[in-house]
């Protein structure tokens, strides 16, 4: 009996979601819409942490060398910092490699190459350039180096520069920001969220407000709250199977589309600087495919089937 | 049968809709209530299927106390009787097959009873060629034969019938008396409310009298005083 009560509270579901047909559509375009607000959630969360990471990756301390230093105590100062809790990763660029990448770097302008020719010598310094996890913990990681200023094992320093103090304006504002745009956008997302579960609940309330009639009659000739409430939470859960596949499918073409919309808006420059033109939606979706169909669809789902039970629950009281 | 026992109803607003009301009714009667509008019979029946519950005294159905039965219980007591509504109650979305078979899935019948009573049941009130109707495609008439037909497939104990010719012309007035006499010859109990004299005539039989929440007349003869 169980079964044949399973089978004909989906059957009815089935059946509701077809004869309504206006209504249904109304609800699926309504949850599709709430459902984008989540999508645009994953979206902008991708590239919210792409730019940070950008931004991030483009602040570092960079440390150089007398021309004279010797390379063995650049390697142990080197190691030394690399030991230290706030640093990401310590990259060293040689004299050599430095020039080598100028060259390289200028090889269609002629007249600077002829003007590094006429030196004679390699004039750039050795350098290391450090990473901090966290913009914050940059002066920790310059402290320390002004105390090691003179590391030498001949007691002269070996540092010509540090380039900390420069750059300490905007290293410490992105120490700032960077939290305050993560907080900002967490308590965004927390208000679209309630937001789109507020629109979809008064939505599917308002379709079955038009049915309650139906649910007392219902309820008059006998029939048990399951029995009536099943196929509206069937119904439910179609509107969000349907909006969860149509989100899908935006979302999916959004992505496609987003490196041409990106350049449109950003200028080809724009994007470049922070190297947004290498498909951050589109790969960002494609890897990420799994757990944003089981999010988009599953909540598309949850929130039907949710929403029709509560809003059923209040006309079942004949 | 069934028995209201010093039944009063006084709403919110302190209007009194039933006052210290007592009656009875056989198994395999077919009793009558009369009365103005706002005389107190709908309430009545709103009592007998649960749909409202007395401010003062019981409702019994055999040894049931409805005033005290559980959620379930009422569903079960609902199941049990056969409801008839003035302004038909047919749900708008499903045909005259579905919306008498509804009732058949919610008593837990199986799919073979129902393929086979449903079509049974419309031919009894004459809608067989209107079995895949949707409500908005048949008459006033039509209506309340599904409504009679939905009533009468699970063979309930009684049959309540609150002013179901109220919105039809004469003749389908008559033709749906005649079907509730057909279910009662049967051995279904049947309570019908009207204010219809000429219903009341031709159906005959015990008539009780209401006014201002009152029983004023319980006649064996069927008479229409008012």
């Amino acid at each position: 009996m169980i079964f044949t009560n399973l089978k004909r509270i989906i059957k009815a579901g089935f059946v509701n979601f077809w004869r309504n047909g206006f209504l249904s559509f109304s609800a699926i375009v309504v949850i599709t819409l709430s459902l984008l607000i989540f999508g645009g959630l994953i979206f902008g969360s991708a590239f919210g942490r792409t730019l940070l990471r950008e931004v991030k990756d483009k602040v570092d301390i960079n440390v150089y060398f007398v021309l004279d230093s010797n390379e063995t105590d650049i390697i142990a100062l080197k190691k030394v910092i690399e030991n230290l809790s706030e640093v990401d990763k310590v990259e060293y660029v040689s004299r050599d490699k430095a020039l080598a990448d100028f060259r390289d770097k200028w090889k269609d302008n002629t007249s600077i190459l002829q003007g590094l020719d006429e030196i004679g010598e390699n004039p750039f310094p050795a350098v290391l350039n450090i990473k901090a996890k966290e913009p914050s913990q940059y002066s920790g990681i310059a402290n320390f180096l002004d105390s090691k200023s003179s590391f030498s094992k001949e007691g002269v320093s070996i540092v010509e520069k540090v380039n900390y103090n420069q750059n300490k304006l905007v290293i410490d504002r992105l120490g700032r920001i960077i939290p305050a745009v993560e907080k900002t956008g967490s308590i965004l997302a927390i208000i679209f969220v309630i937001v789109a579960i507020i629109i979809t609940f008064n939505t599917i309330r308002l379709i079955i407000f038009t049915a309650k009639d139906e649910i007392s009659i219902m309820k008059l000739v006998g029939a048990s709250n399951l029995y009536i409430r099943g196929p509206f939470v069937i119904s439910g859960i179609m509107y969000g199977l349907f909006s969860g596949a149509f989100t899908l499918v935006l979302m999916g073409g959004l992505a496609y589309y987003s490196d041409t919309i990106i350049m449109k808006f950003a200028g080809v420059q724009g994007a470049q600087d922070f190297s947004l033109l290498i498909n951050v939606f589109s790969s960002y979706f494609i890897t990420n495919f799994g757990q944003i169909f089981a999010l988009i669809l599953g909540s598309g789902i949850v929130l039907g089937a949710i929403s029709s039970y509560l809003a059923v629950k209040r006309y079942l009281r004949v | 049968m069934i028995y209201f026992d010093k039944v009063s109803k006084i709403y919110a607003d302190e209007s009194i809709a039933l006052d210290q009301v007592s009656f009875g009714v056989q198994p395999n009667e077919f009793l009558t209530i009369v009365g103005h509008s706002g005389a107190g019979k709908s309430t009545l029946i709103k009592m007998l299927i649960a749909e409202e519950r007395p401010s003062e005294g019981s409702v019994f159905f055999e040894s049931a106390n409805i005033n005290k039965l559980k959620k379930r219980e009422i569903n079960k007591l609902r199941r049990r009787i056969g409801t008839v509504f003035q302004d038909f109650r047919l749900i708008p979305n499903k045909t005259a097959y579905e919306n008498i078979a509804f009732v058949m899935e919610a008593a837990g019948r199986t799919d073979a009873e129902i393929h086979s009573d449903v079509p049974h049941v419309l031919e009894l009130v004459d809608l067989g060629k209107k079995i895949w109707s949707f409500p908005h495609e048949l008459s006033g008439g039509e209506k309340q034969r599904v409504a009679i037909a939905r009533a009468i497939v699970t063979q309930p104990d009684i049959i309540i019938a609150d002013e179901p010719t109220g919105n039809l012309d004469p003749i389908n007035t008559y033709e749906i008396i005649k079907i509730l006499q057909k279910i009662h010859k049967m051995g279904t109990t049947v309570l019908l409310t009207t204010h219809n004299k000429g219903v009341v005539d031709e159906v005959g039989g015990r008539v009780l009298t209401m006014e201002k929440g009152k029983i004023i007349r319980d006649d064996k003869a069927g008479k229409y005083v008012l």
